[in-house]
């Protein structure tokens, strides 16, 4: 067994000051027959109690596959944890064992996903697959474990629970299923419950209020709460820090107000002027030129330099900070706001330290 | 359900009756004199000739030969051969041997191919997947009669560890048979149940099993088994209405006394009452064995409702 304490209020925890996770320089890579793709390429957070950090980044930008990697469900093979940490309450969770690592998934750290469909298994009902997390943690009875999916289903709002406990997957609309997930997500109290786009298929209505579900469980509870989008919305209405992530690294890290209103890095930038403003009705939209990057052949020096409207190469850079050979490191730009630019401050219009 | 299963048993009926008119009107075609052909090399003299094709109504159109068959199937008479047995008693006495061999079958089917298909599907590319893979490929290309005589030469004649015909030493006797009667299925249960366990392996509810810190066992057994498994339950089911109609070429190698050796005996000899009653009960193992499937389809899988 673990000897993780997770019967400890988190709040104690965050008194002594232990963040819930640390990353810290983690990689991963999928060795393929056809090469060497480099999914996540050293990014570094870490999250606290009753916090919200939303990671934000393009398909493919490696978003999912850390949030698995922290999950420990990675394929492997392909997938490789070529490097770096991932701390849970003070322990490095990638040199635990297999079987310590499962006991923290549930209680400790737990996830939900996008498709809610695919994601419950279509052959049992969703009680069951409710309270197979009571079974399997806690040792419940067959019995109990339906009660506690009851008690479950009523807490993230589903109408009729104990009607409906027994009802599989297909039954539940949309939104309803979303809820199944996230009633199992937070059967065990999780310590951080990661959500991996978890309105993306939902219409627009239905997502607000599962958005808000999310909200209300978290302020019960005080969970961190990881969410992982590419809805700019959505972050702006629940997230207090951001991360923004391209080709594997994390480009620019603060807190919303600060990143949303002022970008420090020209793909934040790009992104924010990529969505429709309220205040800007009736101007053009400007996306971002070009596409990502294929992981398995990122660019030289900043990996967005190919795309980035605001790029020095060769005469026109600073002494070694070429966009096209420099690799910029994420560093500090203004108090509580990191960037990965070598000319975020041009960015941000600030005077260069 | 009740009414869906109440439809297709009432569908049977017409197609048993196009089916046995088939075959009816294929023995009918068939070249030959079956009352010579009773007589062997012995000539019949011509009355005697003349009075049997009148009481088989040999000489009647297809049409009022089949209407006196149906006529004695309503009153439960399926008709005598032309040495005056009735083939309701031949039945009687061959269909036992046919399920036993179809038994036999099955067991083999499902646990080898189960067990294989299992065992690769969860270690693909290893060593074992490539051997089942190459194994079934072999067993699935090799006609089924070569296969039994091969069979029958090396295990009952060469290493003498199974009798070669006939069913004196009971059970025993059908392990051989029924084993080459399976091969086929069995290698197709194998490759089913790999193929299927190996795309559910990479389900989005099996990675959702995972991240619930579920044990391996219960991410494998309860949420990747079971799933993978409902095809496969479901070719089984199928196959059973198969391998009952399907013994012909095992029993007649194998010498066993059971319906599929009968009917090609019957064939032979064109015993029109024997091939119709046999093959007219093949039919139906098929059709039962296929509603069978449909309805058990319907509790494996919640999603598969019949209204």
């Amino acid at each position: 067994m673990t000897n993780l304490d997770l019967t400890k209020p988190t709040a104690e925890l965050a008194a002594q000051g232990t963040p819930l996770l640390e990353v810290d320089d983690l990689r991963v890579e999928f060795r393929t027959r056809s090469g060497v793709v480099n999914a996540v390429n050293g990014i570094s957070y870490s999250l606290g109690a009753g916090e919200t950090l939303a990671i934000l980044g393009e398909s493919g930008s490696g978003k999912s596959v850390s949030a698995q990697a922290i999950m420990g469900i990675l394929e492997t093979p392909p997938a490789v944890i070529s490097g770096g940490g991932i701390w849970f309450q003070g322990r490095n969770v990638l040199e635990m064992s297999a079987e310590d690592q499962r006991t923290i998934r549930g209680p400790g750290i737990s996830m939900i996903f996008q498709d809610a469909l695919s994601s419950l298994n279509p052959v049992y009902s969703v009680g069951f697959q409710i309270g197979e997390m009571f079974r399997a943690h806690r040792g419940l009875s067959k019995k109990a474990a339906r009660a506690k999916a009851v008690e479950l289903m009523d807490r993230v709002r589903i109408p009729a629970a104990a009607r409906r406990v027994d009802d599989y997957p297909h039954q539940f609309s949309g939104g309803m299923r979303q809820r199944v997930m996230i009633a199992m997500a937070i059967a065990l109290d999780p310590r951080i419950l990661i959500a991996d786009e978890p309105t993306t298929a939902l219409d627009v209505t239905v997502q607000a209020q599962v958005m808000d579900l999310l909200k209300d469980l978290q302020q019960e509870t005080g969970m961190g709460l990881i969410l992982i989008t590419h809805d700019l919305g959505v972050v702006n209405e629940v997230a207090d820090n951001v991360a923004v992530m391209y080709a594997g690294e994390i480009v620019e890290r603060g807190t919303v107000d600060d990143v949303f209103g002022r970008p420090s890095h020209p793909y934040t930038e790009g992104l924010m002027s990529s969505v429709p403003q309220v205040e800007a009705k009736g101007g053009r939209l400007r996306p971002i030129a070009g596409q990502p990057p294929n992981l398995a052949r990122i660019p030289s020096g900043c990996p967005f330099h190919p795309r980035c409207a605001r790029r020095r190469l060769g005469a026109e850079a600073a002494p070694g900070r070429d966009c096209a050979t420099d690799v910029p490191p994420l560093r500090l730009v203004v108090p509580g706001r990191e960037a990965a630019c070598h000319y975020s401050e041009e960015v941000l219009g600030v005077r260069a330290p | 359900m009740g009414r869906y299963v109440a439809r297709r048993l009432l569908l049977t009926i017409p197609v048993l009756l196009g089916a046995s008119f088939l075959i009816f009107a294929m023995v009918y075609a068939l070249p030959g004199d079956p009352i010579r052909a009773l007589g062997g090399d012995r000539p019949i003299s011509p009355a005697v000739v003349a009075e049997l094709r009148e009481r088989f109504h040999l000489n009647d159109p297809l049409y009022v030969q089949y209407w006196e068959y149906l006529k004695g199937l309503f009153s439960g008479d399926l008709g005598t051969d032309f040495r005056g047995r009735p083939v309701l008693d031949t039945i009687e006495r061959t269909l036992p041997v046919t399920i036993k061999l179809a038994l036999v079958a099955i067991v083999f089917e499902a646990v080898i191919g189960l067990v294989a298909g299992v065992l690769a599907g969860i270690r693909r590319n290893s060593f074992f997947d490539n051997l089942v893979l190459v194994s079934t490929t072999l067993v699935v290309s090799i006609p089924i009669l070569v296969l039994a005589f091969f069979a029958q030469l090396l295990f009952g004649l060469k290493l003498g560890w199974f009798p070669i015909a006939g069913t004196n030493e009971g059970l025993y006797s059908y392990l051989l048979p029924g084993l080459v009667l399976a091969s086929g299925s069995l290698a197709y249960v194998a490759r089913l149940t790999r193929t299927s366990l190996a795309e559910n392996l990479r389900a989005d509810y099996v990675r959702t099993a995972r991240a619930k810190g579920l044990p391996n066992r219960t991410v494998i057994v309860r949420h990747t088994l079971r799933n993978s498994l409902i095809p496969v339950v479901t070719y089984i089911g199928a196959d059973i209405g198969t391998l009952l109609g399907g013994a012909i070429v095992t029993e007649t190698v194998f010498n066993l006394p059971g319906i599929g050796r009968e009917v090609f005996n019957s064939i032979r000899s064109q015993e029109g009452a024997v091939v119709v009653g046999i093959v007219t009960l093949m039919v139906f193992f098929f059709i039962f064995f296929n509603l069978v499937v449909d309805v058990l389809y319907a509790v494996l899988d919640p999603r598969i409702r019949y209204d």
